[in-house]
């Protein structure tokens, strides 16, 4: 970026490709951008399983927008002829099965990738300074995924497309004051209908697209800034060989982790085929039986359910009882529940980063923390009478759902690890484990 | 970590096996035991005679608006035994949808309800609730059509295939406690023979559940069978993968 004029490099490759490549570099960063992200990109060379799901959330990323594009060519926004467009794609367009299932499994394995991407930054403390805006923009690339899954699933027109989009779209109008008239606003109608689907459509396969790239392109644009945290918590970039001007426990990202990742690229196209050709409902998970019946404003089903990936949300929202006549206190704390992340990086008081060396305290919170969001996920699922009810004799709650108790008491669980950090972190700070100067690889 | 890890799996698994414990509810709320069919989507005997069963006995009060008569040569069928056995309709087209003739309207008066599309009802409802609905209906003089249903209780559909199969009746058998509370324990017993009998009638709807099963989703078998070569393919990868990371990765110390 200086105001000199740029020097040719030579050429990288012999003949006539590599004088393609001196051409375009005099007119293009081509070789710095290279360098800068992959052939010079300095990783820490003690990556372990949790390292694969930010390579694993890309290539989702690029086969959605891929297998979208497709779909897009069949598919028609339309309330009347949206469900039968979907069954066109399943029989009549070429491969369109398969496309569909890849876009459809691809939407829950998104999250399942995310999830476990999300829980490598919370083990290894990759939130942490000075990685604070990296992890920013990871949260709002949470966010805008939720909002895509969700304007998505409205797309096939079916019966929990339909009723969950009334659902979700109800909570806006538990909204004090605007509550009502804003839930007409999204809708475009006061019932979930054609105008809501073309407008969901819009937003899934362009709006939100183009803000997730964005986001994406800033947090590796960040991360490639700050460099990669790895499973030791420690900072490469502090013991560097004066020889190489590099960091003595890192390592080019290309060629290591390109071919590392490839490996861990084939074991997930192998999970993800697997659910493709073998389980594309996944039980009733991924693809609800419910969703293959057409979109009936007339009939609701017996039970609504979202998506896997949004129940552990969906379970507290239930939890909240109302209060003052209102609705909105579940909609706060689910709000809450994902914006509550985005603090992590002030809350955490520790010394260290890494689980490795945290003291005890640190480490119960965090299980807590996993197992109150698998739990709530679960019973997101399932109706709130699954385990039963309360025992009558007892006072106050006696005679209440207990799994809606168990949900209540699991949400303050989830709250916990976030509010209780500053005083748990700076506690456990006595009995942390020393870090080490270099990687252990 | 250990014990996080431990923890943290036993959650996963505690919450993995309630949900495969997950039972079919009837409309009633209590569950309801329901018969496997034992369907195979490849005996295209079978698919052939649960499609003649099908547009016979369900096709016109029922439609199936999303398939295409042209797509039964999956099954083994040519054009002109489709066109000569199952096109009922002179006018109907080959690549016409396989819809049907009653008007939504007539069928909300004499039915009490529009009978639903029936093109995906396999993967809405599953092959067993199929199979053991269609063999749970039982005589009931206070339900409109004379008929009840074991399985989905009070449903407005009639007996279509009684004379097949016969009229079974519900009577008590016993009783029995449970959560303290006691319960009639209930029977179906066939009180007056079809033109089947019983090992008859059973194959005879397992044939239709078995087209239905293929009519709501005509791929399947294709992609079952595709997704057997991607997965070797993917063996091969990963071990053509891995030799390559191993070889770069040997001077990483």
């Amino acid at each position: 970026m200086s105001n000199a004029i740029k020097e040719p490099i030579a050429p990288p490759i012999p003949g006539p490709a590599g004088k393609l490549i001196v051409w375009v570099d005099a007119r293009f960063p081509l070789m710095s951008l290279w360098k800068d992200h992959l052939s010079e990109y300095y990783a820490p060379k003690n990556f372990n399983f949790w390292y694969y799901f930010g390579a694993l959330s890309m290539l989702v990323l690029v086969m959605q927008i891929v297998t979208g594009i497709f779909l897009t060519m069949n598919y028609k926004p339309d309330a009347k002829t949206a469900f039968a467009s979907v069954e066109y794609i399943m029989r009549d367009v070429q491969w369109g099965w398969l496309i569909r299932y890849m876009h459809s499994t691809g939407a829950s394995l998104f999250f399942l990738v995310v999830y476990l991407h999300m829980m490598r930054g919370l083990l290894y403390g990759s939130y942490r300074k000075p990685r604070e805006l990296l992890w920013i923009f990871g949260c709002m690339i949470y966010l805008a995924l939720m909002a895509e899954a969700f304007f998505g699933y409205l797309l096939p027109w079916g019966q929990m497309s339909y009723w969950g989009a009334q659902v979700i779209i109800n909570l806006f109008a538990a909204v004090p004051i605007i509550g009502p008239d804003l839930a007409i606003w999204i809708r475009g109608d006061f019932n979930v209908g054609d105008a809501t689907l073309n407008r969901f459509f819009a937003f899934h396969v362009i709006a939100i697209p183009l803000v997730l790239l964005g986001l994406v392109a800033a947090h590796i644009m960040a991360l490639h800034e700050v460099g990669s945290n790895n499973p030791d918590g420690i900072e490469i970039k502090k013991n560097i060989d004066p020889t190489t001007g590099t960091p003595r426990d890192g390592i080019p990202f290309h060629p290591y982790y390109t071919v590392k990742d490839i490996v861990g690229v084939v074991v997930f196209l192998a999970l993800f085929s697997a659910i493709v050709f073998f389980a594309p409902e996944m039980g009733g998970y991924f693809l609800e039986a419910q969703n293959f019946v057409q979109a009936d404003p007339l009939q609701t089903p017996a039970h609504i359910a979202p998506v896997w990936y949004f129940t552990p949300f969906y379970a507290m929202l239930r939890a909240v009882p109302s209060f003052l006549g209102s609705q909105f206190w579940g909609v706060a704390v689910m709000g809450a529940a994902t914006l509550i992340l985005f603090a992590l990086p002030w809350l955490d008081r520790g010394n260290v980063r890494s689980i490795r060396y945290r003291g005890p305290l640190h480490k119960r919170f965090l299980a807590a923390f996993v197992i109150s969001f698998l739990v709530l996920g679960y019973l997101g699922v399932v109706p709130t009478t699954v385990w039963g009810q309360l025992p009558k004799a007892l006072p106050l709650i006696g005679g209440d759902d207990l799994a809606t108790w168990v949900a209540r008491v699991l949400t303050i669980v989830y709250f916990s690890f976030f509010v209780l950090m500053p005083w748990y972190t700076k506690k456990d700070i006595p009995n942390e484990k020393p870090e080490p100067t270099r990687v252990t690889y | 970590m250990r014990t996080m890890i431990r923890s943290i799996l036993v959650a996963t698994g505690v919450c993995l096996g309630a949900l495969a414990s997950g039972g079919t509810l009837a409309a009633g709320g209590t569950k309801v035991h329901l018969d496997n069919p034992h369907i195979n989507l490849k005996d295209e005997a079978s698919l052939q005679r649960g499609a003649r069963t099908f547009v016979t006995n369900c096709l016109n009060c029922h439609q199936a608006q999303f398939m295409r008569w042209g797509h039964l040569t999956q099954i083994g069928l040519t054009e002109d035994q489709i066109k000569a056995n199952l096109m009922f309709n002179p006018d109907a087209k080959f690549s016409d949808y396989m819809t049907g003739s009653l008007d939504a309207k007539d069928a909300k008066a004499w039915l009490g309800n529009v009978p639903p599309d029936l093109t995906l009802v396999a993967r809405v409802r599953g092959s067993d609730w199929l199979y053991t609905f269609l063999r749970s209906y039982y005589v009931d003089p206070l339900a409109p059509s004379g008929w009840n249903n074991a399985v989905f209780l009070n449903t407005a559909m009639p007996h279509v295939l009684h004379d097949l199969q016969g009229a079974m009746a519900k009577v008590v058998v016993g009783e029995k406690e449970s959560h303290g509370k006691k319960e009639v324990v209930t029977k179906l017993v066939m009180e007056r023979t079809g033109t089947m009998n019983p090992q008859q009638y059973d194959l005879y709807v397992r044939d239709l559940v078995n087209y239905l099963t293929f009519m709501a989703e005509p791929v399947r078998v294709k992609r079952t069978q595709m997704g057997v070569v991607v997965l070797l393919f993917l063996v091969v990868a990963f071990f053509a993968a891995l030799i390559v990371k191993r070889e770069y990765w040997k001077d990483v110390k």
